[in-house]
């Protein structure tokens, strides 16, 4: 045996040994399938479904909380290394920016007619990707924490720092609170939150000129240092999964978590009963006086990669389909995220995503330089809150970053 | 040998280095004169779960004729080099005026993302190359004064730390300091504070830094010179010994001398390793305390939105300061070669 059929051998082998005992009848009968996107258990589940059709020449997938990272390397190739992209509505920006994804139109027509409406992300009239899941930001606590101190679940992120303070103060938690501050993509986002819940605006109207230097900026980052006071002080290392093992550990009662998380913080393992039976969501939280909730919301769908034959694309295309058909619905993977696929019956896991929902907080922007201002945010909060300059010192910094970014990517001038 | 006979002899090395090394350095030098084509944008409306949105998007049949006309970009000379983001002229002589003093100056210098970045790098490379050197002899004096029957195990575990990848080292370090981690609750306990966390704390995080690049390269130092010590003259040290030298005279003027040229050759690699300090920022997650040139790069690359001209230019400079930085040894290295010849 030569070494090229040992090495297909070996692939067929692990391929077989991955979608063992659920191959499904995806109507593909060549192409190859190639997913490239986050890592969380709803992601999980959707790409390990659309591996499982048969038919396929190829199926793989590499799900990693680096993939914004690698995946418009990974789609500028001429064929595309990955047939399919898992974006949020932040991220598809990226790739639609250098124009590595196809218009689904036609392949709507000929084989997604089932597809609900609501579920098609068009951008200027075309179909660019299937939406399958909202994600959002909100509360989440510990019920036994806030009856022992006797405080409702918090509100407003000022409700939220009067009741850090008690518990503090009764000696229950020295950190009280919780947050994926890490400097960065991380931080940014906390600020994208806070700065919509303050009423901001980004930019001048109508123009990619950054206007964040004014009242609305500074009560923001205030704010965010108010509550990094109650964070353990390593904060600005935390990212997602960092503060979800504290919360897991017990050292965190209330923190601000993406909707996609609770579910593993809620389950049996690796936390002990009195932290994971205790562990409740609630609604984004306001801030300020204001009534757009400190959040935003994102959908999570798939798109196809533009530089692929179309036999790929259409067997990409019909995979994925499968991924989020109702049949991948079932007692272990409801819970794990808001699905917008039929059948899909909500878990209490899920409530704070909804509330997000009908308390109509704003999506994340998609503007095509909103990713640059989003790096400039990451790069420049944490001096602040570390105290090492003002609150307009951060603001300016973050402006004129962005704003040299943005003329080396000629979006002003 | 003939001058026939030299060119096929270096002909492949010379090939390899102009493919793999000149080339793509010409490529970063163009990607850095010129930036994006100005952007086409269009009003749009876009649909999705939670409604439409107006909103804006770049017009891609507009874009693919700009790259047709112009496959590079625009061209910006040193636009890149002397912006906020690099070198910041146009920044420098404002705060130079506003500073009330040098200390002042430097510490608003540090604000701005190059010189900030810089700061650290040129620190580490400044502690780091030293303290690698001193560890790396003292390590190798002790094992070769080792009984032999040792020796070979004490090798090996002087070599671990060079043999695990960087980011699973500092993925370790970085666990052990962490308030609840070994290391952390034995600072806080040695400084009676129950408060200190090293991951917190800007110095604490560059001492942090700095300890774990010695750590991962004084291996590298260590079984450079110890590969020296065994050629070292016994009949020389035999004589010192018979003149009633000490064990540190010995060292001290048979020992270091012969080693000399050995460290030329170790603080020139670890000047240029050094200098481009990557993997422990990235593992401890210690971009809000310290930044270096290369991470800058990996930050230019890894957003949304990718920034290669700025990526280009910082490499650019990390090129320049390399060369700077080997410019002492690299002039002494010649003049002692045109004084062999």
């Amino acid at each position: 045996m030569n070494l090229k059929k040992i090495l297909m051998t070996g692939s067929f082998l692990v391929a077989a040994s991955a979608t063992a005992g659920m191959a499904a009848d995806c109507g593909i009968t060549e192409g190859r399938l190639s997913i490239i996107g986050n890592e969380f258990p709803a992601i999980q589940t959707v790409a390990r479904n659309a591996q499982a059709c048969e038919g396929l020449t190829e199926a793989k997938a590499n799900l990693t909380a680096d993939h914004q990272k690698i995946n418009l390397a990974g789609m500028q190739g001429d064929p595309a290394e990955y047939t399919t992209a898992i974006v949020a509505n932040s991220s598809i920006v990226a790739l639609m920016n250098e124009d590595v994804i196809r218009p689904l139109d036609d392949l709507v027509a000929a084989f997604g007619q089932d597809i609900p409406k609501n579920q098609l992300i068009t951008i200027n009239g075309q179909v660019m990707a299937v939406a399958f899941m909202a994600n959002a930001q909100h509360l989440v606590y510990r019920k036994d924490i806030l009856e022992q101190i006797g405080m409702e679940p918090p509100k407003t992120y000022e409700d939220m720092l009067a009741a850090a303070e008690k518990i503090r103060a009764e000696g229950i938690l020295e950190y009280p609170l919780g947050g994926a501050y890490m400097a960065g993509w991380n931080l940014a986002q906390e600020f994208v939150n806070m700065y919509i819940g303050h009423g901001g605006e980004f930019y001048e109207p109508g123009s990619a000129q950054v206007s964040i230097n004014n009242e609305a900026g500074v009560a923001t980052l205030e704010m965010l240092k108010s509550l990094s006071a109650y964070m353990n002080p390593d904060y600005l290392t935390h990212d997602s999964n960092a503060t979800s093992a504290e919360w897991e550990a017990g050292n965190v009662a209330m923190m601000n978590m993406w909707g996609s998380r609770t579910g593993v913080l809620m389950d049996a393992e690796g936390s002990t009963p009195e932290v994971y039976e205790n562990t409740t969501v609630g609604g984004p939280m306001t801030v300020a006086g204001g009534d757009r909730p400190a959040s935003t919301l994102w959908w999570d769908g798939w798109t196809v990669a533009k530089n692929i034959s179309d036999a790929d694309a259409e067997a990409t295309f019909k995979a994925m389909k499968h991924g989020i058909s109702p049949a991948i619905l079932n007692d272990e993977t409801m819970g794990q995220a808001v699905w917008m696929i039929e059948g899909y019956k909500p878990a209490p896991v899920n409530e704070g995503v909804f509330s997000a929902i009908s308390m109509q907080t704003t999506p994340y922007p998609m503007l095509p330089h909103h990713g640059l201002l989003h790096t400039a945010l990451g790069d420049n909060i944490a001096d602040f809150l570390q105290g090492k300059e003002s609150a307009e010192q951060a603001l300016a910094d973050i402006e004129a970053a962005y704003m040299t970014a943005a003329r080396e990517k000629g979006f002003v001038n | 040998m003939k001058h026939s006979a030299f060119f096929w002899f270096v002909l492949p090395s010379a090939v390899a280095m102009l493919l793999f090394i000149f080339f793509p350095i010409v490529s970063v030098v163009i990607q850095s004169l010129h930036t994006a084509h100005e952007q086409v944008i269009i009003e749009v409306e876009n649909c999705g779960p939670f409604g439409c949105t107006k909103a804006t998007a770049i017009d891609q049949e507009a874009t693919a004729a700009l790259r047709e006309d112009q496959p590079l970009g625009r061209f910006a000379g040193l636009e890149i080099y002397k912006d906020r983001n690099h070198l910041a002229t146009a920044e420098i002589g404002p705060l130079w005026e506003q500073s009330t003093g040098i200390g002042d100056f430097i510490g608003k210098l540090m604000n701005l993302p190059f010189y900030k970045a810089m700061g650290f790098t040129l620190t580490f490379t400044f502690v780091v190359t030293p303290l690698t050197i001193i560890f790396g002899f003292i390590i190798a004096v002790a094992v070769n004064s080792a009984a032999r029957a040792i020796r070979g195990p004490l090798i090996f575990f002087s070599l671990l730390p060079m043999m695990v990848t960087p980011l699973i080292g500092s993925l370790i370090l970085f666990w052990m300091v962490d308030a609840r981690g070994i290391l952390g609750t034995a600072l806080r306990w040695l400084a009676d504070d129950p408060s200190l966390s090293v991951k917190a704390d800007t110095g604490l995080m560059w001492i942090m830094l700095m300890v774990y690049g010695v750590w991962h390269s004084a291996p590298f130092a260590f079984i450079v010179y110890y590969a020296g010590l065994q050629t070292v003259n016994t009949d020389t040290l035999e004589a010192a010994r018979i003149d009633g030298a000490s064990r540190w005279q010995q060292i001290r003027h048979v020992v270091i001398p012969h080693l000399l040229p050995l460290t030329t050759f170790i603080a020139l690699m670890q000047l240029m390793d050094n200098f481009r300090v990557f993997e422990p920022i990235v593992s401890f997650n210690a971009s809000a305390h310290a930044t270096s040139l290369s991470w800058a790069i990996y930050n230019d690359l890894g957003g949304e939105t990718q920034q290669l001209s700025s990526a280009a230019a910082t490499s650019v400079l990390t090129i320049t300061g390399v060369a700077i930085l080997l410019s002492p040894v690299l002039v002494r290295t010649y003049r002692d070669y045109g004084k062999a010849t």
